[in-house]
Parts: structure tokens; C-alpha cells; sequence
């Protein structure tokens, strides 16, 4: 909604430099007509990631070149729309930059021969849209429907770049024009039904098509302008566009037939039936973006020629008359400030470029001649007549929901200017010319191709449906009168069901009140994800427990596990212990071990548990004093009694154990006995194996003519390994400093 | 020329001894910027040397391999070292600002210092025990960081960190000892060609110990509990320096040994980290979903992302490596520059507990545009480093008919969305509860720049890298191809002429 009353200058050069540059690309394209229209194509490519086999590659085709000239050109006028409409507005250098931005995108995404490209491009304009969907972010609603449209066309995303790296890796290369160029080899690939699955997931996320439509009427949190460019002329085509650019390899088979079919149709008849149902104007706008989507998918289920050439009409009859219409929607709303259908009436004298621009593209929309629309819808009933299995039962479903939408285009269109019965809403702001001239331009261009189709017959449409067929010669002509033909009685039928349907409207807005009934999607959106928190955190809570205990107990058995099933797993080398040079003393040494270790499981007091792994320690300096290596027992030794009484004198100041539990923990005890009992197995294991003694003979040999000691012991510490002793220095003094650190601390958290 | 490796150990030893001397003075914390500017520098001089000539070593002590102490560094040893100390120097830099003279007069700056050595020595080493060592100078120091300021969670958290790293060590010291029993050698190069005429049962169950050691360090589930019980309490700094670095220590100890020397049965031990992969990046990603902090959240993330990198590891085909170098590359600068930009929002919005803050897309959009950068680089969008990183990633498991950890890592990557839309839409759309509006203009200029130019930097990385990835996966690719035919590696270690 706009800050203040919009005024042609907006903001200055913020605003019409980025007009200027999309009118400057929509100039370049146009360039590029004669050599489309010739029925070639533009491509330019750089290597970017070698490794990958991605290259910078962009093509320009017919239907590239449509698309682009619908995003550039629409661009340009809802650029300057805007700038006019946010007027005031203290975050819209923002706004044009991501504005900008995805109109750049968007155009990568058409232009792309690389798959994994136009996936970038893909993920850009679903990033600018989640920005722009969330651009008023101090409301919840904004912020959870950004979300949602993030979301939900995201994870579709997601699914296609998995399409994508395994289309490339069938098709041996991510380079769009040389898949196509294989033709429906493609098809005989084991991984194809795969792909196509995938593909659809991103295709009809993107497209907004049921059950993934209920992000798109959401996303118009979004202002105006951007419903008008993102969420109904372009971005959410995308998903339409990638259809249609595979069309060529991945079309034919049952599984593309009905899916896109059923699903379109679905959507189509679904949508058109809410969008009667809305009161917002912009909704019931965004519902019937969701009908010409679904029309669209449909028509790309099929072969036909006829299907084709009407796929390559309605896109730009749609784009064309959606976006006055939203943004004619948008000068409602910045004129009096609201967009309820019953609170409007009485306008067209008070904004005449405004009203004669709603009726234009109303009328388009409603497909009467002699608009684009009207013929647009010809050539789709042709095409659904074309279809081999279920023609009857599409076409009645195509005129139901054309019928829907010539009463809503009445409601969107009509009522609000021209209605006699509707009070006249008082008129706050004045509409500047820039905020006439896209709605006007747009509608005059549908009025005008439609009377001289032949304008877009072989620049844009032939060449679309080279594109989409591979065989310019499937190009149907356009036409305003094709003869007495079923198409026409079609057309006829739909006139007076839209008439029945517009008389009626308010009795059958509250009759499809019961649609409301329909699980809601968007309901079970929310709950979605609600569930993934608390799934969550219940999981996490149960994981990440707080209690030091558990931690061990986890840590330590993983260590078990993981030792015990390798040993079980994998086997071991045959043990082969020998007990002939065990000792008595040996033994008593055991047991010594053993009981100490046994007596600090056991023990409830913390000196007493001190002691007993005192008495392992000692224990340990005697096995190196009877194994020959006297300094190391000496040096164990020594620090067994400098831990045990350190260790006792810190014991003295922490209160007494008391509420500990003398309880015998089985778990503990086997966890232990595992870690302790793989351990020695393993151990067991690798004496039995003879030890390589290449550097203890090394050292031998060299500690006293090389490195000049004879303590072979000292000469590892100082010279041999002196790096290692080196980082144990450090670890020293390092324990030093945090320790004193710690204390300090203390001491000063104390007074 | 054994001085290009032993500078980027030397150098954090030196700056941290001058650091110390210096701790009552401002002299010591430009000591450690300058220390670290140095580092970067002699890191690039190594990393260059390394492309030149493939691999580098030295006999520390001119004992020849494998009787002493050999550094030695291969592309990946000279990337992570790089890496490392560009890492030093933006958190050295943001320390100008985050670390109170209290911390200081502790001795912060050496405890960094020493910590930065560790993890050079790490990257560095070709001895297993010497490997030890550096664990344990980077557990003691990271233990001294993890703890300064002394806050009751802190003890709480260094007290976890440091009980759970203690097993992993002593289980690292076991193994080693173990492995030792077997070849009698140390030397990494060495142990490549001894450990062929091992017990190969043997030698798989002395690989699960290693594993589990290092799936500590590099929290891997099911190991993780010490990374989210510590992370969010020490200084911003610390944190920022522990996410970009430890667990990496982890990663790249894990990728050297099951490359170089325990591959000789990937069916098993490689099928082992396949499963753990899949597992710590759901459970990771989850434990994210379930936290309403920023530092809380960004935590269980490292785990859920190390799961990508070990998957790499774990398909142990030419491409997964290239993803796993790449994704563990991409990781640091992002989730580093993740922990400084909370210290940030921290700092001008006052908290990072998203219930209490809000309003920095509003009044301060520089930062939102910083944190949009490597926030949605982590849920890896394009064209930003960390799709590329999920990419290969994805695309190598694609490649082997691996839907299902394929589908894991896609829909993990979803759920990664979540946590830092989470994060954008409660720390920067929504308006603050307190009805402020947190701004960096707030802050004092010269804080202003130490907190906001390493920011700044890191994410202009995380766009190139993006933008340009071919010439970094061009070095990922070579640096894969060394781990998985290390003989250059193998012959360089144990030929390296003793000067």
C-alpha cells in the first residue's frame, strides 16, 4: 500500500533508472525478432565450472525470446508503476533493487541452455520473490506467507536440481539445446520416469499448480506491483516455461500426458471456481492466475498442433491482460484505499485511463472479440478437442471455467467503473500517468494483437511453437473469425454461462461458501510446520539431554558398538596367547589392577575413589618396572602421587557427596566391561602378531653415534620426536595460563 | 625448503609469547593482528609453494621419515592452513572489539595463539602421535578460551567439551598405540604402506577406533553433545574461531586416515561414515529446528553440515572428494563469518535469544545484507558457495544411485532454510520487542569497523567463491585426486631430503 500519494516523479532516478534499463534489454530483444522470426536461434557460452562441465550458456529462441519480451516489457512498466506507486516509501531503493534483480533473474532463467544455469537463475527468483513476499515484514502474515512461497517452492527446487544433475548425467551433458537435440532418446533412459517426476515437483511447485497452489493467492502480501510482475506474469510461469522447454524431449509419454492434464484442468476449474468466490479484488485476480496456469500446464500435457499454438497465444494474451488488470487493481487501491469488491463503484468518470484500460484487458480476459483473448480461448478449445482420450470431458471443464472467468473479469473489470447499482466510492488520491500508462499500454497492445493477430502470428507465435515441437509447419493460424466451427459454439456457450454466471454472482459466492469445507491446504500448511518444531524439539530434548551422564554412557558405547561388531564383523587374527612366562608376581599385580579399579567403581567417597586409581597407577609403574623401562615407572610414579594428592587437597574443598545413589548401574557396568573387555581383545590380538621393530632398532643404533645420548628414552623426547615434546611444553604452559585464568575468576566472582 | 612449513606453526607460537608479554597493554591484541597478518601471508607463501610442486615435506630435526617428525602438506594441508590463518586474522581483527581487557589480562590473545598453532600443526603434521600432540595443545587451549569470562554456563560447557574431548583422546592415544603394535611406525606415509601387510580384521577395528576419536572432534553423531552444550557460551570471537575450525580438525583428520591408510576396506568402514553421514546431518538439522537462539541454532548446524563433508568422504569417489575439500573450504568462512555476525546483532540488538531482538533489517540493512550472504550460502542457494558445495555433493551420490542419502542431503538442505529464514525473520524482519531500532551507527566507530570489516571480508569470500567457483574446484578436484592416489604424497614423505 502506498506511504503517501503517489506522484509521477516517485523517486526521482531511483526509479526510472531501472525503467530506463528494462526498457533498454525489452529494445535489445527486439532486435532479436527477425532472427527468431527466421526460425533460428542466438547463443553465446563461456566456461564457468570446467570440473562440472557448466558453462555460461544463454540461447535465444521463440520461446525464450517471448518470455523475455514479456519480462522486460511488462518490467518496464511496472518499474515505472511502482516508482509512482510507493511513493513516499522509506525502504524502496530496496524494493527496485530486488525488483531489478529478479526481472534479471527471470531473464537468465528464459535465456539459460545450461541446466544447472537456469537453476541458479531458478533459485534467484525464488530468493528475490521470498524477499519482495515479505517486503512489508513487520506483519506476521507477510513474513509467514514469504515463508511459505520460500518454502514450498524451494523444496521443489530441490527436487529439480535433482532432475537436472540426473538429466544431465542421461542425456551426458547440462547443455539445454544439445539434450533437446537428442531428442526423445531420452526417453529409453532407466532413469527417466525418475527425472520426469522430479522435474514436475519443481515445475508444479513453481506453477503453483493443485496441491502446491495454495502459496501462490498467499504471495500477494506482496504490494501490487510485484503481484502484477512476479506472482502472474512471469515468475511463477517458470515453472510453465521449464515444461514447455523440455517439451520437445520429455513430452508424449502417459505419465507427462495426464499428469500435466489432469493437474491442469484440476487447477484451472478448482481455481476459477474461488476466484468467483473471493471479495478482494487482487485475490480473485490471483486465483485466476492460478486457472490460466493450469490452462497452460494442460495444454503443454498434450502434442497437437493446435494445443501448441494456443499454449504460445494464451501466454502472452495472459501476461498481457493479468498485469493491467493487477495493476489497474493497484490504482483502485491507491485511489481509495480499498479493494473490496462492494465498496467500489461509480469510478470510471473519476479515473478514465484507468477504467478504459480495466475494460480492455477485462474484456481480453473474458475472451470476447476482438481481443487476443478471444482467440487465445479458440485455439485452446481446438486443442482440447484435439485430445485423443478424453476430449468431451476436458472441453466441459475448459468452458465451465472460462465461463467463471468472464463473471469475474466482469466483477475485477466492469463493476467497479461502470455499475449502476454499486455506490460511488469516494476518491482519496489522484492516479499520475505513470501508473495509467502500464495497465493502458498493456491492454491496448491485447485490443491490438487481437484485431491484427497476424502481428504476432510468425514474429512470436511460430517461432514458440518451433521451440516446443521441433516443426514450425504445427503452427496454427490465428484468426479472428475461423468459421463456423465447434470452437465457436464453445466460445458462444461460454458467453452466455459467463452472463448466467456474472447475473448470479453474489448468490453463488455464497453458495461456494461450501468450498471452504475442502481440506484446506493452507490450514495444513501451518500445522506442517508446527509439527516439524515439535517433532524437533522432542527428538533434540531426548538427544541433547543436558546430563553429563548420558553423554558418557552414549560416547562410551559407541565405543563398544563400534568395537565389538567390528570384531564380529570382520574378524580377528587368531589369538594366540601364551601363558608360559607368567609369574606369581605377575598375578599379584593383576590382581592389584583389578581390585583398584574394581574399589573405585564402588566406593561412594570421592578420596577413596582417588586412592584406588592411585593404586592402579601404581600398579601400571610396576608393570614398566618388571617390562624393563625403570625411567618410565619412575616418571609414573611421580605422577600418580602428584594427581592423587592434588587431586585430594581440590577433594577437601567440595562439599560432600550425598544424595549420590548406591546403586549398582547394570548399563554402566556393561558399557565398561565392553569398552575394557574389545580393548584388551584387540590388544590380545596385535601381540600375537610379531612387532616390527624398525625404529627401536633405529634408535638403538643411532641414539649415541648420531644424536649423542645414550639414554635412547631421553633422546626420542628431546631430539628424535622433539616436536612432540614441543606441543606437551606448550600444553603445559597453556594449562598453566588457563588455569590461573580460572582462578582469578573465581577469586574475583567471590569478592 | 622446510621453512614454508614450519613458519605457519612458528609464527602463532611467537605472536602468542609476545601476546602474553604484552596482555596488560592494547599492544597485545595488534601484536596477534599483526601475528596473524603474518600467517596469512606465510600460509599463501606455502599454499603456493605446494601447487608448484605438488607435495612439500620436512624432517623435523633432519631425521629422515619415518624415524623422526615429518610436516608435510599436500593441496589440502596447504588450503586448510590458508584457510586457518585467514580465519585468525578475522577474528583477531573483531577481537579488537569483542574481547573485554579482562579476557585480555587472562591471557586471551595467547590462548588464540596457541590455539591457531594447534590447528596449523594438525593441517601440518605427517606423524600420527605428532597429530596427537596438536589435539591435545588445541583441546587445552580451546578449553582455556571456552572458559574465560568465567559465567557459570561457561564451566558448565567447558566442563562437557572437555570430559567428552578427554575420551576421544585417550581412544586417539589407544589407537595410535594400537596401530603402532601392528607397523611399528607413526609416519602417516609410512603407515600407508605398512598397514598392507596387517590383519585386515584387525586393521578395520582398529579404523572403527579412529573413527569414533575423530567422530568426536568432529562431532559427528552420535558425538556430538560437547559442540552444543559449549558453543553458545564463550566470546564471540571464541565461538566464531571454534565453528570455522575445530570440528574441521576433525573432518580433515577423518579424510587423511581414511584415505591414506584405511581404505583397504571401504566396503565396510566407508559404508559405516556413509550411514553416520546421513544421521548427523538429519539429527544436526533437526537439533536447529528445535533451538529459538542464534548461536544455539548456528551450533547444531556445524554438526548437521559435517555430515555433508563426511558424506563426501564416505562415497570416496573422485567427485565426492572434490566436495568434501570444497564443502569443508566453504563451511569455515561461512560458519565462522555466522558466529561474528551474532556477536554483531548481539552487540547492537542485545541479544541473541530471537524472542527478545528484531529490527535489523529495518535500521541496520548493511547487516542484514551481510548476514543474508553466508546465511543463505549455508542453506545453499545459488550462486552462492555453499550450493556448489551441496552440488558436487549431491551430485556424487546421484552418480552412485544414491537416492536415499541424495534425498537426506536435498531435504536436509530444506530444512536448513528453515533455521535461517528462522533466524531473518525473527532477528531481522520482525521489529524489535522493545520497540527500538538496533543500528550500527550505535557503535563507536573504531568498534564499529573491527566488528563489521571481518564480516565484511568473509562474506565478499563466500561471493567469489560463488560467483567464480571453477578455479577453487579446479584445486578441490587436484586436491581430491592427491587423497585418493596419494603416492606423490606417500614417496615425498619418506624420500624428503634431510638437510
Amino acid at each position: 500500500m502506498a506511504a503517501a500519494a503517489p506522484t509521477s516523479r516517485g523517486h526521482g532516478l531511483l526509479g526510472y533508472g531501472p525503467t530506463a534499463l528494462a526498457l533498454a534489454l525489452f529494445i535489445w530483444f527486439l532486435g532479436f525478432l527477425p532472427v527468431v522470426s527466421a526460425g533460428q536461434a542466438a547463443s553465446w557460452a563461456v566456461p564457468w565450472i570446467p570440473v562440472l562441465g557448466i558453462d555460461l550458456a544463454f540461447r535465444i529462441d521463440g520461446l525464450s525470446l517471448t518470455f523475455a519480451l514479456l519480462i522486460s516489457g511488462i518490467g518496464t512498466l511496472v518499474l515505472l508503476y511502482a516508482n509512482s506507486y510507493l511513493t513516499g516509501d522509506p525502504q524502496f531503493d530496496r524494493f527496485v533493487l530486488f525488483l531489478t534483480s529478479f526481472m534479471l533473474a527471470m531473464l537468465g532463467l528464459v535465456l539459460a541452455d545450461d541446466l544447472i544455469v537456469l537453476f541458479v537463475f531458478w533459485e534467484l527468483t525464488t530468493i528475490t520473490s521470498y524477499l519482495l513476499i515479505g517486503y512489508g515484514h513487520d506483519s506476521e502474515k507477510s513474513r509467514r506467507n514469504a515463508l511459505q512461497a520460500l518454502f514450498l517452492t524451494g523444496a521443489g527446487a530441490l527436487a529439480f536440481l535433482a532432475g537436472a544433475i540426473l538429466l544431465g548425467e542421461a542425456a551426458g551433458t547440462y547443455r539445454i539445446s544439445e539434450v533437446l537435440a537428442q531428442g526423445k532418446a531420452i526417453q529409453d533412459h532407466p532413469h527417466f520416469t525418475a527425472i520426469l517426476i522430479l522435474v514436475f515437483l519443481g515445475a508444479l511447485t513453481k506453477s503453483a499448480q493443485v496441491p502446491f497452489h495454495f502459496w501462490l493467492p498467499n504471495a500477494m502480501a506482496a504490494p501490487t506491483p510485484v503481484s502484477a510482475f512476479l506472482h502472474s506474469a512471469t515468475m511463477v510461469k517458470a515453472g510453465v516455461y521449464l515444461l514447455a522447454r523440455l517439451h520437445p524431449a520429455m513430452s508424449g509419454g502417459d505419465l507427462w500426458l495426464y499428469t500435466l492434464t489432469i493437474l491442469g484442468v484440476v487447477t484451472a476449474v478448482f481455481a476459477s471456481l474461488l476466484a468467483l468466490r473471493q471479495t478482494d479484488l487482487k485475490q480473485a485476480l490471483a486465483y485466476t492466475t492460478l486457472m490460466a496456469l493450469g490452462t497452460l500446464v494442460m495444454l503443454l500435457g498434450q502434442d497437437s498442433g493446435y494445443a501448441m499454438t494456443a499454449f504460445a497465444t494464451f501466454l502472452i494474451v495472459h501476461s498481457l491482460y493479468k498485469a493491467a488488470l493487477f495493476l489497474v487493481v493497484g490504482n483502485l487501491d491507491a485511489a481509495t484505499g480499498t479493494r473490496e469488491t462492494d465498496a467500489l463503484g461509480g469510478l470510471g468518470r473519476v479515473l478514465p485511463m484507468t477504467a478504459l484500460a480495466a475494460a480492455l484487458a477485462g474484456m481480453s480476459m473474458a475472451g470476447l472479440p476482438p481481443f487476443l483473448g478471444f482467440i487465445g480461448k479458440e485455439l485452446t478449445y481446438a486443442g482440447m478437442l484435439q485430445v485423443a482420450s478424453f476430449p468431451v470431458i476436458l472441453s466441459i471443464m475448459a468452458l465451465l471455467a472460462n465461463g467463471l472467468i468472464l463473471a469475474v473479469a466482469s466483477v475485477v473489470a466492469i463493476r467497479p467503473f461502470w455499475s449502476a447499482r454499486q455506490p460511488k466510492t469516494p476518491v482519496k488520491n489522484a492516479i499520475p500517468w505513470t501508473m495509467a500508462a502500464g495497465p493502458v499500454v498493456l491492454a491496448v497492445l491485447g485490443t491490438i494483437f487481437g484485431i491484427m493477430p497476424g502481428l504476432l502470428q510468425n514474429t512470436l507465435v511460430a517461432p514458440t511453437v518451433l521451440s516446443l515441437t521441433g516443426d514450425i509447419a504445427e503452427t496454427k493460424q490465428l484468426k479472428l473469425w475461423a468459421g463456423v466451427n465447434l470452437p465457436l459454439f464453445l466460445s458462444l456457450a461460454t458467453f452466455v454461462l459467463g452472463g448466467l454466471f456474472y447475473a448470479w454472482h453474489a448468490t453463488l459466492r455464497a453458495r461456494l461458501a461450501m468450498l471452504d469445507r475442502l481440506p484446506n491446504l493452507d490450514e495444513a500448511w501451518d500445522r506442517f510446520m508446527a509439527s516439524i518444531k515439535t517433532f524437533a524439539i522432542a527428538l533434540t530434548s531426548r538427544i541433547q539431554t543436558g546430563r553429563m551422564t548420558d553423554y558418557m554412557a552414549v560416547t562410551f558405547s559407541t565405543i563398544a558398538i563400534g568395537l565389538i561388531a567390528t570384531v564380529l564383523l570382520r574378524g580377528l587374527p587368531p589369538l594366540s596367547p601364551s601363558f608360559a612366562d607368567v609369574t606369581p608376581i605377575h598375578l599379584a599385580l593383576i590382581g592389584l589392577l583389578l581390585s583398584g579399579t574394581f574399589m573405585a567403581t564402588i566406593t561412594r567417597k570421592r578420596i577413596a575413589a582417588i586412592a584406588a586409581l592411585g593404586v592402579v597407577g601404581i600398579g601400571v609403574a610396576l608393570v614398566f618396572i618388571f617390562f624393563s623401562a625403570p625411567d618410565v615407572a619412575i616418571t609414573q610414579l611421580l605422577v600418580e602421587v602428584l594427581v592423587v594428592v592434588l587431586v585430594a587437597i581440590v577433594m577437601l574443598q567440595l562439599p560432600r557427596l550425598r544424595d549420590y545413589p548406591n546403586r549398582f548401574r547394570p548399563g554402566h557396568a556393561v558399557i565398561a566391561a565392553g569398552v575394557g573387555g574389545s580393548v584388551t581383545l584387540v590388544l590380545l590380538a596385535i601381540l600375537s602378531t610379531p612387532l616390527d621393530r624398525r625404529l627401536t632398532t633405529f634408535f638403538e643404533t643411532a641414539s649415541w653415534p648420531e644424536a649423542f645420548g645414550r639414554n635412547i628414552v631421553n633422546v626420542i623426547l628431546v631430539d628424535f620426536r622433539a616436536l612432540d615434546t614441543f606441543g606437551e611444553v606448550a600444553v603445559v604452559v597453556v594449562a598453566a595460563i588457563a588455569s590461573i585464568a580460572l582462578l582469578r575468576q573465581n577469586r574475583k566472582g567471590r569478592s | 625448503m622446510s621453512w614454508v612449513l614450519v613458519l605457519p606453526l612458528t609464527i602463532p607460537f611467537v605472536t602468542a609469547i609476545f601476546a602474553f608479554l604484552f596482555r596488560e597493554q592494547s599492544a597485545g591484541r595488534w601484536i596477534s593482528v599483526a601475528g596473524s597478518a603474518a600467517l596469512v601471508a606465510a600460509s599463501l607463501v606455502l599454499l603456493v609453494q605446494t601447487i608448484d610442486a605438488g607435495v612439500l615435506a620436512a624432517q623435523m630435526g633432519s631425521w629422515a621419515a619415518p624415524f623422526g617428525v615429518t610436516l608435510v602438506a599436500d593441496l589440502l594441508s596447504a588450503a586448510m592452513a590458508v584457510i586457518t590463518a585467514i580465519i585468525a586474522l578475522a577474528v583477531s581483527v573483531y577481537a579488537l572489539a569483542d574481547i573485554d581487557a579482562d579476557a585480555e589480562r587472562a591471557g586471551y590473545h595467547a590462548l588464540f595463539n596457541v590455539l591457531i598453532a594447534g590447528v596449523m600443526g594438525a593441517f601440518l603434521t605427517g606423524d600420527l602421535f605428532n597429530l596427537y600432540v596438536w589435539f591435545e595443545v588445541m583441546l587445552i587451549a580451546s578449553f582455556g578460551l571456552l572458559i574465560l569470562g568465567g559465567k557459570p554456563e561457561q564451566i558448565d560447557g567447558g566442563v562437557k567439551y572437555v570430559a567428552l574431548n578427554l575420551i576421544s583422546t585417550i581412544l586417539f592415544l589407544t589407537g595410535i598405540g594400537l596401530l603402532y603394535g601392528m607397523t611399528g611406525t607413526l609416519n602417516m606415509a609410512d603407515l600407508a604402506g605398512a598397514v598392507e601387510s596387517a590383519d585386515p580384521g584387525l586393521l578395520s577395528v582398529v579404523a572403527v577406533a579412529f573413527m569414533v576419536a575423530f567422530g568426536v572432534k568432529a562431532a559427528l553423531f552420535p558425538l556430538f553433545f560437547w559442540l552444543p552444550a559449549s558453543y553458545h557460551t564463550p566470546h564471540f570471537a571464541v565461538s566464531a574461531v571454534f565453528a570455522g575450525l575445530l570440528t574441521k580438525v576433525g573432518v580433515y583428520a577423518l579424510i587423511r586416515m581414511f584415505t591414506l591408510v584405511f581404505d583397504h576396506d571401504i566396503g565396510f568402514t566407508h559404508e559405516i561414515l556413509l550411514w553416520i553421514a546421513g544421521l548427523t546431518m538429519a539429527i544436526g538439522v533437526l537439533g536447529a529446528a528445535a533451538q529459538n537462539d542464534i548461536r544455539k541454532i548456528l551450533s547444531f548446524h556445524i554438526v548437521s553440515q559435517i555430515g555433508y563433508m563426511v558424506l563426501g568422504l564416505a562415497l570416496m569417489t573422485p567427485l565426492a572428494l572434490v566436495g568434501a575439500v570444497f564443502y569443508l573450504i566453504h563451511h569455515i568462512i561461512v560458519k565462522a563469518n555466522l558466529f561474528l555476525i551474532a556477536g554483531v546483532a548481539d552487540r547492537i540488538a542485545g541479544d541473541t535469544d530471537l524472542s527478545r531482538i528484531g529490527g535489523l533489517y529495518k535500521s541496520a540493512p548493511f547487516l542484514a545484507v551481510l548476514f543474508f550472504i553466508p546465511a543463505f550460502s549455508l542453506a545453499g542457494f545459488p550462486p552462492l558457495s555453499g550450493f556448489w558445495a551441496k552440488f558436487i555433493v549431491v551430485k556424487a551420490a546421484l552418480d552412485v544411485q544414491g537416492w536415499v542419502i541424495a534425498a537426506v542431503a536435498l531435504v536436509v538442505g530444506l530444512l536448513t532454510i528453515y533455521s535461517m529464514t528462522k533466524i531473518w525473520a525473527e532477528a531481522f524482519w520482525t521489529p524489535h520487542p522493545d520497540g527500538v531500532d538496533p543500528s550500527l551507527a550505535t557503535l563507536a566507530p573504531a568498534t564499529r569497523n573491527a566488528l563489521v570489516l571481518p564480516v565484511a571480508g568473509l562474506a565478499l569470500m563466500t561471493v567469489v567463491i560463488g560467483l567464480v567457483p571453477g578455479g577453487f574446484m579446479s584445486f578441490a578436484e587436484t586436491a581430491a585426486n592427491q587423497l585418493l592416489v596419494p603416492d606423490a604424497y606417500i614417496s615425498t614423505v619418506l624420500e624428503a631430503r634431510v638437510e
